[in-house]
């Protein structure tokens, strides 16, 4: 009861903060352990607001681990719906989970969506010395024979490295629930497994593969975007390029809680609109790896939509 | 490959500024390490970015996140012998041994050998990590499931010699805490399981949790028993410290243990608490002649802990060579690094010698700073134990809470705490012992997860275990764990014969 009466007591403070002007106190809440993509995400925002001076006091960054974010989702849902002061870090990998109703009984509709801050985009590689230079040579091989191809990714069955090797293999007319696949624990494990001559394919996200790229150490066959990236990527050619309309975004942003004032939450996406146009957050983005992603407020909450929908058509199609 | 990095490292690591670093880290870590439940996954997280925003050049930044994680490693073990709650995940089976010596009057005693056989585990572990690093990461790549799966069953091999004279509770704890190990997330099929659409169960029950629950909320509970009965006698603490005889004695173990703890924790995704289990079963195993393991053996206290301090060492090898985390903690510096906008890789000992020559000079630096610092305090620490209970028994309750707390801010984990720490009460009662449990739950996971990658690697075909070079090596080694304790007692038993007819 005393709990409950906390919570209440910190809800109604959020609810009864200042309005259009910055709430009091600005904590972001990483639905994981320190050290994560929640966690990236949370230090990127609090980082970069703090240094653009467009925040008084550094932000808070608070951890709740548990199923990728789902306890996190329903904590903000179930005791702190109206604090205007927190923002929580998600990923296209929660709108997957909540597309496959692995956040309770919540759905999207459940929080408010605020922006995306920066993507990362999936990657298929291979080993230097595999005979597989292309996609398409990829597809043609696995097509003939999936069982010569075993499959390593950072996640489980119905994860995002499976739902990318998943349209691959649906590329290459292949029952994805046939792929032999192993599902180990984060992309380190995959690199090492695919450099320790384990798997034959690899599926992970672009910001882990690109230094070991460089370094000869495997081969991306595909960046999975619609559109060519810079830098390090500019000699990566993508799914699209190579004929294939299948893309893999890997957003990070965040959202508040279903209670949250229109005033509050405008306030953040204000905040963060300006905060994308800085140099000191193309610097943080950068140094952590991802890509511009600049998709806010309406905006974010359509893309946010249109994903979890997608998403529920794949997981459909694919058998799970 | 030249040695370069190191004489310049020891420049770095020798530098004023550098040095206090490393002691402010190592004293921040022993404290870190002593509480339960707060790891130094917890204590790294909170100075990152302190560190981070104070402008630290990177290569004391981790100078003094390696120094927090390593010194937990030292810490850890003072709460696991003084009131047998692990202080954290890789003491576990330090309370063994240690916490019967302190029942005994030893703790000064105990505390002392443990502080020396972690300096051991410490030392030789960074000694090897300075030859052994770049080797070692290629040894790490050849480890795909189906050796991970092996090298399980090797372990499990040594868990025969937790099998006592109570054989069938040994198991039945065994199973108990394999089935509790399989609450949450299936890793392969993306399933959950017995998690009652409960989201905080989605993640199983955290291995802290359990420790917990299964030592200090159940030695709360006993402590109260026997409170209430009258029967709690306090504790006499002698202020003897080891002889130079027993030194020696627990130089074998603590060098065994070492090349145990030093292995697993080079291998991505098993740490100091699997290191530590490991050395502990297979040092009851080759030493318990006298059946004195579990009853306050000097080497059964010394094996874990030289173990856990080796494998936080070898959890770098492959953070530094491959970009890999070997710990959930070395993955949180990898992140460091990352922000530092370094690469980590086998390149990195060419192009960042100050780095890594700084952080691995530092590490000799640190253990021989750990061991000065906590010799003289165990006299300190031992005067813990004379705390009057009225002050004891709330006290861990209350640290226990928080500390489980502050890790997962949810009240249900504080709940699933005490509802273990009840069950293990009552097991306790009935003659269970709580490290089988534990060891079932450890290593019951990666066996699992390991075994299904490796079938579904193969398709289906069990060939897989036996395919290659390592996995048959150790297929070898579980099997030779297992018969030559057998072979050597025969051998002694029919010398003895032979002595007593001739």
């Amino acid at each position: 009861m005393r709990k409950t009466l906390l919570f209440a007591a910190l809800a109604l403070t959020g609810l009864a903060g200042p309005a259009l002007a910055q709430p009091a106190k600005t904590e972001c809440l990483a639905g994981a352990k320190p050290g994560g993509g929640f966690d990236l995400t949370c230090r990127l925002a609090g980082n970069a607001l703090h240094a653009a001076k467009l925040i008084k006091d550094p932000m808070a960054v608070s951890y709740m681990e548990g199923g990728v974010g789902a306890v996190a989702y329903n904590h903000v849902i179930g005791t702190r719906p109206g604090d205007g002061g927190l923002v929580i870090a998600a990923s296209s990998g929660s709108a997957l989970l909540i597309a496959q109703g692995k956040f309770g009984k919540h759905d999207e509709n459940a929080v408010r969506w605020v922006g995306a801050l920066g993507t990362d985009f999936g990657v298929v590689a291979v080993a230097p010395d595999s005979p597989i230079k292309t996609l398409k040579d990829l597809i043609a091989a696995f097509g003939k024979d999936p069982g010569a191809f075993p499959v390593g990714g950072g996640g489980a069955v119905g994860s995002q490295d499976w739902m990318k090797m998943a349209m691959i293999a649906k590329e290459a007319k292949v029952d994805p629930k046939k792929m032999r696949y192993a599902a180990l624990e984060g992309g380190g494990a995959v690199t090492t497994a695919l450099q320790g001559g384990h798997i034959k394919i690899a599926s992970g996200d672009a910001s882990e593969m690109i230094n070991l790229h460089q370094q000869g150490k495997l081969r991306i066959l595909a960046v999975m975007s619609d559109r060519r990236l810079a830098g390090a990527f500019k000699d990566i050619p993508t799914t699209y390029e190579q004929g294939y309309t299948i893309d893999w975004p890997i957003w990070r942003g965040l959202y508040v809680g279903p209670k949250v004032s229109d005033a509050d939450y405008k306030w953040w996406v204000d905040t963060l609109t300006k905060l994308t146009k800085t140099d000191e957050f193309v610097k943080e983005r950068e140094a952590r790896g991802l890509f511009a992603f600049d998709s806010l407020g309406a905006d974010f909450d359509k893309r946010v939509k249109a994903d979890t929908a997608k998403f529920r058509a794949l997981a459909k199609e694919a058998g799970l | 490959m030249s040695f370069d990095f190191l004489w310049q490292g020891m420049g770095v690591a020798l530098m004023p500024q550098n040095l206090l670093i490393g002691l402010v880290g190592c004293f921040l870590g022993t404290i870190i390490g002593c509480l339960p439940a707060i790891g130094p996954i917890n204590g790294i997280a909170l100075l990152l970015p302190i560190a981070y925003t104070s402008g630290l050049p990177a290569e004391s930044a981790l100078i003094l996140l390696a120094a927090v994680y390593y010194g937990a490693e030292y810490g850890g073990r003072i709460s696991s012998i003084l009131l047998n709650v692990p202080g954290d995940a890789g003491a576990v089976m330090t309370a063994v041994d240690g916490y019967p010596m302190a029942r005994r009057g030893e703790a000064a005693k105990a505390l002392a050998i443990s502080g020396i056989s972690s300096f051991y585990g410490g030392m030789i572990a960074v000694v090897a990590m300075t030859f052994l690093a770049v080797p070692l990461s290629l040894l790490a790549i050849k480890f795909g499931p189906a050796e991970y799966f092996v090298l399980m069953v090797f372990a499990f091999a040594t868990l025969g010699s937790m099998v006592g004279h109570e054989p069938v509770k040994t198991l039945l704890g065994c199973v108990l805490g394999l089935m509790l190990t399989t609450i949450g997330l299936d890793a392969t099929s993306g399933a959950y399981r017995f998690t009652f659409d409960q989201p905080e169960l989605h993640d199983g029950i955290e291995f802290i949790i359990l420790v917990i629950g299964l030592f200090s909320i159940s030695e709360v509970l006993l402590m109260l028993e026997s409170q209430v009965k009258g029967t709690l006698k306090p504790l006499a603490v002698t202020g003897s410290y080891p002889s130079w005889a027993e030194i020696r004695h627990i130089w074998w173990p603590s060098v065994r243990a070492t090349a145990i703890g030093f292995t697993i924790g080079v291998l991505p995704g098993t740490g100091a608490s699997v290191a530590s289990a490991v050395s502990y079963t297979t040092e009851k195993r080759l030493s318990d002649k006298e059946g004195t393991f579990g009853k306050g053996d000097i080497r059964g206290l010394a094996a874990p802990e030289a173990a856990n301090n080796a494998a936080a060492t070898g959890a770098f090898v492959p953070m530094l060579t491959l970009g890999v985390p070997g710990s959930g903690t070395t993955a949180v510096m990898l992140g460091a690094l990352m922000l530092y906008n370094i690469q980590p890789g086998p390149q990195l000992f060419v192009e960042q010698p100050k780095l890594v020559g700084g952080l691995i000079a530092s590490m000799y630096i640190g253990n021989i700073l750990l061991l000065i610092m906590n010799l003289p305090m165990v006299q300190l620490f031992a005067r813990m134990l004379l705390m009057p209970n009225w002050i004891l028994i709330p006290g861990i309750t209350a640290l226990s809470i928080l500390g489980v707390y502050t890790a997962y801010s949810s009240v249900m984990s504080v709940l699933i705490m005490f509802g273990i720490g009840i069950v293990g009460y009552l097991l306790r009662k009935l003659g269970f012992d709580m490290a089988p449990i534990v060891l079932g739950f450890v290593l019951g996971k990666v066996m699992e997860v390991n075994f299904r990658n490796a079938l579904a690697l193969s398709g289906g075909e069990f060939g897989i275990f036996f395919s290659s070079t390592l996995s048959i090596i150790l297929w070898i080694m579980a099997v030779a764990i297992v018969l030559v304790p057998i072979w050597l007692r025969r051998r002694q038993a029919a010398r003895a014969a032979a002595g007593q007819t001739a």
